[in-house]
């Protein structure tokens, strides 16, 4: 490799390597504020904001979801495993909205600690699967089989 | 130069590239078609629903194919782009000139398939999270190299300016890739390209994979046409490209 090729070799590894350094400082630096949302236990630890709008994720609790016979308005909790929060919310729901789904609500935190959302949004999962093979899943699950793999 | 191999060597003279271009355009045209049709069918028509989506799920036969597409043709404009600065090969320029639009048509098509899918499975067309607003950089960064690589007069030059450009772009590249593991994001995981087992059934795989090859040799098929040009026009004084038009012009 003659001089100048090795010296603009040098510089290319240089920039990437630079960046790279920098990116990483940079994204570490702003890692909270590229969350998307605030989990329950972090509501509950007061991290979120009191003062405005903001967005928590979690899973929708069983059993936890109460529509207004008369109205759109709903009221459910979102855990992340270890705390849950209670959500109200006006309006249509996505239509992967379930128990035991991710979503993503956007609102303000009211003075007892429930979130008044104003939008609400369902994260789905990775898995892609035909509906029979999540009946078969099910149905062992409930004859009990264990170790039951996603397929 | 021992460490490039001789046929190597050979291809990156314009000349030899131009004719290998050539040849491998049409045989990867034919390919991605063929692989198009196959993939379209079995994804449309043939593959089982979701089990939560329905038939929306069927838009991922389009959406993560080009997605995969849109990072796998920056890696590659970056690399040759590189190449063409480090050891002065015309045609590695070029390839990497020719790859952006390709890119950016990619990346344009993850975009829009994703709002259109967001919108009836989420909730909403747009959230700035951290995997949707990285892959809205990578368009930037695709379109920025276009404009750079057209404002600069004198083809070295730009050849050097859009190399560098090119390589500082390339750091967004895991951050695509992982962010929806690093940050809490609305995008969902990986479900094929981790080292775990795809969590996707497999006869919803074959469709995917069967249009991750298709798009993949549509990209060639196109960069290879897109170089040639750019190479003809860039040799439009030397006696190859002469010979090849008959000597009626280039005088």
């Amino acid at each position: 490799m003659r001089t100048k090729q090795r010296n603009r070799l040098i510089l290319a590894i240089v920039i990437v390597a630079f960046v790279a350094v920098s990116a990483a400082l940079a994204l570490t630096a702003l890692n909270k504020n590229i969350n998307l949302f605030y989990s329950p236990t972090m509501i509950v630890n007061g991290e979120a904001p009191k003062d405005r709008m903001f967005r928590a994720g979690g899973m929708v609790s069983v059993g936890s979801v109460q529509r207004d016979p008369e109205t759109l308005a709903v009221s459910f909790r979102l855990n992340d495993g270890a705390n849950e929060v209670t959500v109200k919310y006006k309006g249509i729901l996505p239509d992967l909205f379930r128990e035991e789904q991710g979503i993503v609500v956007q609102g303000k935190l009211a003075p007892d600690g429930t979130i008044i959302a104003s939008e609400v949004l369902a994260k789905h999962d990775e898995n892609y699967m035909p509906p029979e093979v999540q009946e078969a899943l099910d149905t062992a699950k409930k004859m009990g089989v264990t170790g039951a793999e996603k397929e | 130069m021992s460490i490039i191999p001789n046929w190597l060597h050979r291809l990156s003279s314009p000349k030899n590239f131009y004719r290998f271009a050539g040849i491998a355009s049409n045989w990867c045209g034919w390919i991605a078609l063929v692989l198009i049709i196959a993939g379209l069918y079995y994804g449309l028509v043939d593959s089982p629903p979701d089990y939560q989506q329905g038939d929306s799920a069927r838009i991922m036969y389009v959406h993560v194919p080009a997605a995969w597409m849109s990072m796998f043709v920056y890696v590659v404009m970056a690399s040759s782009a590189a190449v063409g600065m480090i050891w002065r090969i015309k045609a590695s320029s070029a390839f990497a000139n020719a790859s952006a639009p390709v890119g950016a048509m990619f990346t344009a098509l993850a975009l829009l398939t994703g709002m259109l899918w967001g919108k009836p499975m989420w909730g909403t067309y747009w959230v700035w999270d951290a995997r949707l607003t990285s892959e809205l950089i990578l368009l930037f960064l695709y379109l920025g190299y276009m404009a750079l690589n057209s404002a600069i007069e004198d083809r070295e030059t730009a050849a050097r300016a859009t190399a560098i450009l090119a390589l500082v772009g390339v750091v967004n590249i895991p951050i695509i890739h992982y962010s929806v593991e690093w940050w809490n994001t609305l995008h969902q995981g990986a479900t094929v390209t981790k080292l775990d087992k795809p969590s996707i059934h497999i006869s919803m795989l074959i469709p995917l994979l069967l249009m991750a090859f298709a798009f993949k040799f549509y990209y060639l098929s196109n960069v290879f046409r897109r170089a040639r040009c750019e190479l003809l026009e860039r040799e439009q004084g030397k006696l190859w490209v002469r010979e090849l038009v008959g000597g009626e012009r280039g005088e």
